[in-house]
């Protein structure tokens, strides 16, 4: 409670700094340049946390120092997220009412591709999470969509994300001004201030990483996305990337968005963009 | 007027702290009156997609109060909630450009 106030003191008065300094270059135009935007974003963060390996960052509060990283090992021994793994392996092996199964639905049968999640489309003009193409894949083939907030999404992204474990993050901006502009949408989504606490995704995950909020310790926000979906205790279950969005859409008092509102599809974009090189880790456990 | 921001911000957390300061006995169409304003404010703020969970609570404050007749309460909660979702619009306009002050570079 403490920290929390302390936290929501320091960023309204980093708010008003940040208003008094920086309003000359807001007026500057702004072209959109993803790949300097990427560059800038993970050296931000590598000079930050300059002992942190890089591969490390996607490990989220574990990533933040050498006795969370031994408590992220002796985790990774017995995974809580094991029986989500099996679950999820499961259920995508089994085939839909009409005989075709998730495999039909991805490029390499679903194996391996977490990677490139999420991509534009370029005919729909939008942003197609995982979550948002395994209940397309369902939807096409007759079954009813998971909720994006439960066990079975969590399940079924946990699967496709461990068999792409170890494999850098690989998203693409295609040369279409829709695409582009769905990237600066999701980053503005990001560094947008929100909520009754006035904060932005940034306030808590860039300007915070490794600070207590409440009992827990604040994700860097390179690579934040690469060990989802991820087991929590405080859940007693499986959160998927939706159902994280909007927990931290609460947290500042803001009411969420639904999930897969074309600004998380955006912003879960422009945040796995800038983590590109980055491993895969998913799925992850958390205390 | 950027700087407005985080005044609105703490006068609305102030509000919501209880410290304003107490209004004399209220009447029916004074909460009627109250409470259509604070709808429209937060209607307002959700269609920015900007709405804060503070507004709503408050709202189903005000009226939960009313259905049980205590006008003051109900009146005062109205209140409490146009300028939380007064607050809340004055935060998206403003963040229209000011999100860019965070961005890294
Ligand atoms: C009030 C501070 C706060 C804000 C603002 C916030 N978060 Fe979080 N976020 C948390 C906390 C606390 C956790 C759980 C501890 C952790 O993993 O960081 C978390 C966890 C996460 C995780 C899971 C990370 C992991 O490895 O476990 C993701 C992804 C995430 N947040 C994304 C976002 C996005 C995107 C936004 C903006 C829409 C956002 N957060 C805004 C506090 C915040």
């Amino acid at each position: 409670m403490k920290a929390r106030s302390a936290l929501l003191l320091g960023s309204l008065s980093a708010a008003l700094i940040a208003f008094a300094l920086t309003s000359p270059r807001v007026v500057a135009a702004d072209k959109v340049d993803p790949a300097a935007d990427a560059k800038a974003f993970q050296n931000f963060f590598f000079q930050k946390f300059p002992a942190v390996k890089h591969e490390d960052f996607v490990n989220g509060p574990y990533s933040m120092n050498e006795d969370m990283k031994r408590q992220w090992q002796e985790k990774e021994e017995f995974p809580p997220y094991e029986f989500a793994l099996d679950a999820g392996k499961e259920m995508f092996a089994t085939p839909f009412k009409n005989g075709k199964s998730y495999a039909d639905c991805f490029p390499n049968g679903g194996i391996g591709i977490r990677q490139t999640y999420p991509y534009f489309d370029e005919k729909e003009g939008k942003v197609v999470t995982l979550e948002l193409a395994l209940n397309r894949c369902r939807e096409a083939n007759g079954e009813a969509p998971y909720s994006y907030v439960k066990d079975e999404m969590a399940s079924l992204t946990a699967y496709m994300a461990f068999t792409s474990r170890g494999k850098p993050m690989d998203i693409r901006i295609p040369d279409d001004p829709r695409a582009l502009a769905a990237y600066e949408n999701g980053k503005r989504y990001f560094y947008t201030r929100r909520g009754q606490l006035n904060f932005s995704c940034a306030s808590c995950h860039v300007q915070s990483p490794g600070e207590r909020i409440r009992a827990e310790i604040l994700a860097p926000a390179l690579g934040i996305l690469n060990a989802m979906p991820i087991y929590r205790s405080e859940w007693s279950g499986m959160g998927t990337i939706s159902r994280r969005f909007v927990t931290c859409n609460s947290q500042t008092r803001a009411v969420p968005l639904e999930p897969q509102a074309d600004e998380y599809r955006d912003v879960e974009y422009f945040v796995s963009y800038v983590a590109n090189g980055l491993p895969i880790s998913g799925p992850g456990a958390r205390p | 007027m950027k700087q407005s921001l985080p005044l609105a911000m703490l006068l609305a957390l102030l509000l919501t702290l209880g410290l304003a300061p107490a209004a004399r006995a209220a009447n029916e169409a004074e909460f009627k009156a109250a409470y259509s304003a604070a709808e429209a404010a937060s209607k307002e703020a959700a269609g920015m997609r900007n709405q804060w969970t503070v507004t709503v609570s408050a709202l189903a404050a005000a009226k939960k109060a009313a259905d049980g007749g205590d006008f003051d309460r109900a009146t005062a909660a109205s209140k409490e909630a146009e300028a939380l979702a007064k607050a809340s619009i004055v935060q998206a306009t403003s963040e229209k450009e000011a999100w860019k002050a965070m961005e890294i570079r």
